[in-house]
């Protein structure tokens, strides 16, 4: 009897850690995370919007905003992100190969008529030039830590009338290479 | 014989024991960090690099992104005041006031969240086309059928979730309680 008790302790506490280890393997595994659903229809460093219909692409998409999306690769380089502000709010977020949203900026905290940054991975950093990072003091320089990964413009329609306007700022963004 | 019974039996609750915590911790949202004001609960660390293992494994499964911190933070709510699930076929009040933010917008899912067909193809309200009241709080109606005023269609769906998300908005990690961030309640008046 007490040996079954312990094969059954020994279970649950081998229970445990296929629980801690399934759920910190999911994200490397998920075939349906968010790259995943963009990959066939995002052409690498290029910005290109989204539809916004009944089925969106992602759930719990913000319907009140007009969203496009730059799949980026660094392995050849640093990118360069252009994107000038609609009228009413635009934001800039970067997330990682693996959906992890490390850097937001929105209009008012980059505070120009076009929010411009360039993104690298650390190392592509760290081989900049000293003065280059000196001289370039309202140079925005974003560091990537993944190699591969997601930039999500949105721009707000206030009113469902004014998509149109939204959707025309993010057409003139523009992620490339420098 | 006995080592291979008990061996057996130590897999078997293993495999249960572990994935059904998985599968249970998944499905049910259980990430830490939460901030809850009233029915409404927002998780501002997953916009963040600190987002903790059981909301990366929830979002990797949904496929969903979050909000960033710097853009925003969404508020989710999927029962009312009393603790009972939204029912699309119940007229729903979300009445009162948001905290402090340039904008903010309110959509209506379903459980997956996707976004309920309707013929005026409205799936929420920005904080820009809402009718105020002349105290500057709003009244919002979730029902099955048209309502005067600010009417969110439910389309009579069984389940649906609420989301509130305050964009350029102090609210944040530091943020505590409700009274720093005023929520609108939700009532449930009568079904169908």
């Amino acid at each position: 009897m007490t040996r079954w008790l312990l094969w059954l302790i020994g279970g649950i506490l081998l229970g445990g850690i296929v629980h801690l280890s399934t759920v910190l393997a999911l994200p490397r595994t998920a075939a349906h995370d968010a790259y995943a659903r963009l990959l066939p229809i995002t052409p690498v460093n290029k910005v290109v919007p989204l539809p916004t219909s009944e089925s969106a692409i992602m759930p719990f998409m913000d319907p009140a905003f007009a969203t496009a999306v730059c799949r980026y690769d660094l392995s050849r380089g640093a990118l360069k992100l252009t994107a000038p502000i609609s009228q009413a709010y635009t934001a800039v977020s970067f997330y990682t190969r693996y959906g992890i949203a490390y850097y937001a900026i929105n209009d008012r905290a980059a505070g120009r008529k076009v929010i411009e940054l360039d993104l690298m991975t650390t190392r592509q950093r760290d081989q900049l030039p000293e003065e280059e990072d000196v001289t370039a003091a309202d140079r925005l320089i974003v560091e990537s830590p993944t190699q591969t990964g997601l930039i999500v413009l949105k721009a707000l329609s206030p009113e469902p009338g004014l998509m149109p306007m939204a959707e025309k700022a993010l057409a003139a963004a523009q992620c490339k290479p420098q | 014989m006995r080592l291979f019974l008990g061996s057996l039996l130590c897999f078997f609750v293993a495999a249960a024991v572990g994935l059904g915590a998985t599968w249970f911790a998944l499905s049910n949202g259980t990430a830490f960090g939460a901030i809850t004001i009233g029915a409404w609960q927002a998780w501002p660390k997953t916009g963040t690099m600190e987002i903790d293992p059981y909301a990366r494994a929830a979002l990797a499964r949904t496929g969903a992104l979050p909000v960033g911190l710097g853009d925003g933070v969404s508020f989710i709510a999927k029962f009312d005041d009393s603790g009972r699930l939204l029912d699309g076929r119940c007229d729903v009040h979300i009445t009162g006031t948001t905290p402090q933010a340039r904008f903010w917008t309110i959509t209506l899912y379903d459980p997956d969240g996707q976004f309920i067909a309707n013929s005026l193809n409205r799936q929420g309200f920005t904080s820009q086309e809402l009718i105020r009241n002349p105290d500057g709080g709003f009244d919002i109606t979730a029902a099955p059928r048209a309502r005067p005023g600010n009417w969110l269609p439910t389309g009579g769906v069984e389940r649906y979730i609420l989301a509130i998300r305050l964009y350029d908005t102090p609210v944040g990690i530091a943020t505590r309680a409700g009274r720093e961030a005023p929520m609108p309640t939700i009532t449930q008046g009568s079904c169908q």
